[in-house]
């Protein structure tokens, strides 16, 4: 097997346009555990590690674009007041070693329905800033990135260089079922993020179809029922609602991780349950959540 | 010799400490760091490395199997089959020689062995694995356990047929006992597949030796059982096998059976090379068995107060496709069905049956697990039904010393079930879960609730494990103790064939041999098979058993010591004591150094416990178990009752262990027992479907982490058990069996829900 290690991200652009066969690896936490159940046996891989710039954030025009590198743990300690969805999946992902290493491009890369990240880069209706040396750099929406069970949009010789995304404009929150308290792979998750100032809602579903899923028919239902301008008091009705039509918008299967009619369920507990905290946020409600 | 890298050297104990105190493990520092050598870790310069080609179906025969691709490759150095068994083609554990070293025609379970290969780099190896081409022709398996019972005949997966054991216990009459009886209550329950979840995969290093046989280093359960079956399949002599116990990490009964011993054997006397063989987590999954399924049928009546009159039981357990422990399993189970509890009328019938599901023979706590998972739902199923309390009813049908067990036994030791359990509902309970750290939440720190739908739970448990083997096998561990003079100190070096798999043994020989010889320094030698056989590290038995093989050769020991200080000063009132020889009249007469001079004084001895009986076959009566261990659990949980999150908040524990011999370790076999009823209570199962396992690896089969396991208050008794040396009794198991059932009785109580299955999934509560 090849390794390539290129340290600049033109060399990588090239690397990648040289071994389309290649697989890109970052932290390593989806891909060395592939490698090692004997999964996948790449021609070679495309070490990222060593390029620079993709593991700095910026704030620029008010938009944040976080390189591909930055790690979970950096993501909770550096961004967590700007994203607090992104910060509560990412603290939802494996062990603290795993933190260190895992990284949203990774999850990206990967593209599986069960990556913690993309949630809430739905909801928050990010962009993911993807480039080749051939055709140079395109932003592909979150919701157009994911095209099937782990695959995306990203073409053979594209590689993922960062993704963009407003600091949360409103209360955000993310949501996970695992069978376990800690270092498990999502049954099913679910992220909201409120845009009071544009009264707009955001939703993302993980784990419960094929790719990660918007929920739209809910979001628009809550966008239209919330009292944004006099944060009055959420109906039980509307949350629960809410909750049946983010269920609706699933598309789960039974699996070793669970069924599909208990997913259904769940996604629509968590949507309900996420809706309430963060209206409570915004509201200034009682019932601060946890931290 | 050559000795590889990584091989175990002598392990000198630190500090001191003797029987009572708690000094730290030798090897606990070198496994926090890192730094401990595992049977993985294992290297001799030139050596091979093994692979091995496993069956991809459950049931299948092998129509045509062509070598010629793998041979091709280069790098490989051999690719054997069955034809290339030098000795007998079968093996198995407790003389049952029924599966085959590499499968003959035809395989009978997911990931059985078929073909091995060895190759200068273990990728090689893979590959080559990858090219042997086998024609399959893929057979429906037999996986209905209950079909297998009702019609043996019918579903026959080897030779040996349907059912492994039936093992039935009579006692009284339950037809009386249904006159008599006011209440009745009856359950179906349902355990799934637990695995051992060891950390560190079976591996291995065969060396061809220079008298033609072999070195072996593997981390095993039991040395001398494995050489029993590896020696006659080599086709060599049990003295050209040279056993060493190479780093073992973790075991809990998925070690007693064979895995890659006699494969790297044949590959190392084939290629005349050392050959290793290290499995990743995937193929340690089939590796290894796993604990038996269970299909419980439960029926009790009672008087109305609760009082049992009869219990009317059927117990099927799945042990896959080849016999392993089974035979013992269903012993267990059927004499521990009902637990410690007095029941006049008993009915059970046992049984262990073959199927072309994933093959399991032992697992800590070995087949009583099972029935207490049941026995234990019965009684709160009992207590709801008389209107009692959960503590009441056990308290009101506990068995005590001088009580009568199932199999017709007469407790004759300390058994003081009422006394834990009112000890175990007096302490004090947790209070209320602080919200402000999700981490106290069911769901954790994924943030599936903020206290809303949680619902706090308490059940109780009570657990009843035998100790040592039993029914009628003669159980025996020996020790050898030198004593000698080195650099000026008087040092003991203990050796014993028995496995440290991480209870703490090899802290307590030292501690054993500090005591018995008044003395500090103390060496642990390799456990091998240079000394004789010092059984298995399993059944709760290694501090009775090899601990009482070192206390006794020690005593050998002390006595020629002081024969010899005896005749030097004319006394006969001697004793070693702080590393002096000590008259109890005059006081200290002369450092131990001074009286050993040049003299190695050398002991070996055998320890037996008192013997047992089979159980009648017909009846299942007869004194089969030598020692009885109780513990009790009380669970606390919150449930998050919308969407069927468990989070344990704290175990509490009463156990009875007799002495206590080093309570840091005791404490944590505590803990860890816990830990895993636990995860047989709410999380783990190696999922199976037509044969074939879905979750083969720590993303899918989980064990619990920190989070998931909560505090524990422990009460550890002593009441000693005059057989058992020191009085103790065995520790390890107790605690396993009763954290399940306590667990999922709190989160019944949580949730009304009647939850007879385990593990208990979300979606059972939500249901």
């Amino acid at each position: 097997m090849e390794f390539l290690r290129p340290t600049t991200w033109a060399d990588a652009l090239d690397a990648r346009a040289g071994h389309p066969d290649a697989l890109p690896i970052q932290g390593g936490t989806d891909v060395m555990v592939e490698l090692n159940f004997d999964v996948r046996r790449p021609a070679a891989l495309l070490d990222l590690g060593r390029v620079a710039g993709l593991t700095r954030w910026e704030e620029s025009d008010g938009r944040l674009r976080v390189g591909a590198g930055v790690p979970y743990a950096r993501l909770i300690t550096e961004l967590g007041d700007r994203l607090p969805g992104l910060a509560q999946a990412s603290r939802t992902v494996g062990s603290p070693q795993i933190r260190n290493r895992g990284t949203v491009g990774g999850n990206l890369g990967a593209a599986s329905p069960a990556g913690d990240a993309h949630p809430p880069l739905l909801a928050g209706g990010a962009e993911i800033e993807v480039e080749s040396a051939a055709r140079g750099v395109r932003m592909i929406p979150a919701a157009e990135f994911y095209t099937g069970v782990k695959r995306s949009a990203l073409e053979p010789d594209e590689l993922i260089r960062a993704f963009w995304t407003d600091p949360a404009p409103g209360p955000q929150y993310f949501s996970k079922i695992g069978t376990r308290n800690a270092m498990v792979i999502a049954v099913c998750s679910f992220a909201l993020a409120l845009d009071p100032g544009n009264a707009r809602v955001g939703t993302g579903i993980g784990s419960a179809g094929p790719t990660p899923l918007r929920a739209d028919e809910a979001e628009d239902y809550l966008a239209a029922e919330l009292d944004w301008a006099g944060r009055g008091p959420l109906p039980d009705a509307v949350a629960r609602r809410f909750g049946e039509l983010v269920a609706g918008a699933a598309r789960p299967i039974d699996d070793v991780r669970g069924t599909a009619a208990y997913r259904r369920h769940a996604v629509a507990v968590l949507a309900r349950r996420t809706l309430t905290w963060a209206w409570n946020d915004y509201t200034g409600a009682a019932g601060r959540r946890a931290s | 010799m050559a000795v590889p890298v990584k091989s175990p050297g002598r392990v000198a104990a630190p500090g001191g400490g003797g029987v009572g105190e708690s000094p730290l493990r030798p090897d606990g520092a070198l496994k926090v760091a890192g730094e401990f050598a595992y049977a993985s870790d294992l290297w001799m310069d030139g050596m091979l490395w093994g692979s091995t080609l496993r069956s991809p179906h459950a049931r299948a025969r092998i129509v045509a199997l062509n070598i010629g691709p793998a041979l091709a490759l280069p790098g490989v150095r051999a690719v054997l089959t069955s034809d290339d068994v030098p000795g007998k083609k079968y093996f198995g554990i407790d003389h049952t020689e029924d599966q085959p070293v590499l499968a003959i025609g035809e395989v009978r379970h997911q990931g059985e062995p078929v073909a091995l290969v060895a190759a200068d780099h273990p990728e090689t190896a893979r590959r080559a694995v990858e090219l042997i081409d086998v024609e399959w022709d893929v057979l429906e398996p037999i996986t209905d356990a209950r079909a297998v019972v009702a019609d043996p005949g019918l579903h026959r997966v080897q030779q040996r047929g349907g059912i492994v054991r039936y093992q039935p216990v009579r006692v009284g009459s339950v037809e009386r006992g249904r006159e008599e009886a006011e209440v009745v209550v009856t359950g179906d329950y349902e355990v799934g597949i637990q695995d051992q979840a060891f950390l560190g995969p079976e591996a291995g290093l065969a060396v061809p030796a220079e008298d033609g046989g072999l070195d072996l280093y593997v981390a095993t359960q039991w040395i001398h059982n494995d050489l029993k079956q590896i020696a006659p399949c080599l086709g060599l002599r049990d003295d050209q096998v040279h056993m060493t116990m190479a780093g073992v990490g973790g075991a809990f009964g998925g070690r007693e059976d064979l895995s890659m011993q006699i494969h790297a054997g044949m590959l190392a006397l084939h290629t005349g090379r050392p050959v290793k063989m290290s499995y990743n987590r995937y193929e340690s999954f089939f590796g290894h068995v796993h604990r038996h399924p269970a299909l419980m049928r439960y029926e009790y009546g009672a008087k109305r107060d609760g009082t049992l009159v009869y219990a009317d039981v059927e117990i099927i357990l799945d042990g896959g496709a080849y016999t392993s422990s089974t035979m013992n399993v269903v012993g267990n189970a059927a004499s521990l069905g009902v637990g410690p509890y007095e029941i006049p009328h008993i009915k059970i019938d046992a049984y262990g049956v073959y199927t072309n599901n994933p093959p399991c023979g032992a697992m800590r706590g070995f087949g009583a697990v099972q029935a207490c998972f049941a026995y234990e739902s019965m009684m709160d199923r009992l207590a709801e039904a008389c209107g009692i309390g959960p503590v009441e009813v056990r308290h009101r049908n506990a068995v005590a010393q001088g009580s009568v067990l199932a199999n017709g036994q007469v407790i004759d030791s300390p058994a003081p079930l009422a006394e834990m359990l009112e000890r175990l509902e007096a302490m004090p309970l947790p209070g209320v879960a602080d919200l402000t750290d999700l981490r106290n939440l069911p769901g954790g720190a994924s943030q599936t609730t903020h206290g809303e739908g949680v619902v706090r739970g308490i059940g109780y448990g009570v657990g009843l494990k035998n100790i040592c083997f039993s029914e009628g096998f003669d159980d025996l561990s020996t020790a050898r103790v030198r004593l000698e003079v080195i650099g000026g100190e008087p040092t003991a070096l203990v050796h014993t064939a028995a496995a440290e798999v991480g209870q703490g043994l090899v802290t307590l020989k030292a501690q054993i041999a500090r005591t018995e010889l008044g003395i500090e320094r103390v060496v642990i030698a390799p456990a091998d098979n240079r000394v004789g056989d010092a059984g298995s590290s399993s059944a709760s038995r290694q501090s009775y058993m090899t601990g009482g093989a070192v206390k006794t050769a020690c005593e050998a020991v002390r006595a020629r010591v002081l024969d010899l200080a005896g005749a030097r000063f004319g006394l006969d009132d001697l004793t070693l004591l702080g590393g002096s020889v000590v008259s109890r009249a005059q006081g200290a007469v002369a450092t131990l150094a001074e009286v050993l001079g040049d003299a190695v004084v050398e002991e070996t001895r055998e320890y037996h416990h008192r013997p047992t009986q089979p159980m009648d076959p017909a009846t299942g009566q007869g004194n089969s178990h030598t020692q009885l261990a109780l513990c009790v659990h009380r669970a606390v949980v919150d449930v998050d009752v919308d969407l069927g999150l468990v989070k344990v908040v704290e175990l509490a524990a009463v156990q009875d262990v007799g002495k206590i011999l080093n309570r840091l370790s005791l404490e944590g076999q505590i803990h860890g027992g816990s830990a895993q009823g636990l995860g047989l209570a709410v999380m783990e199962e190696i999922v199976v479907q037509d044969g074939l396992v879905r979750n083969p690896s720590f993303t899918d089969y989980l064990i619990p982490t920190i989070l998931d396991m909560p505090p524990m208050r422990l009460d550890i008794l002593e009441n000693p058990d005059p057989n058992a040396p020191y009085g103790l009794r065995g520790a390890g198991e107790p605690p396993t069996l009763s954290s399940t059932p306590a667990i999922v009785a709190a989160v019944r109580d949580a949730t009304g829900k009647a939850l007879t299955r385990v593990p208990v999934r979300p979606e059972h509560i939500v249901a």
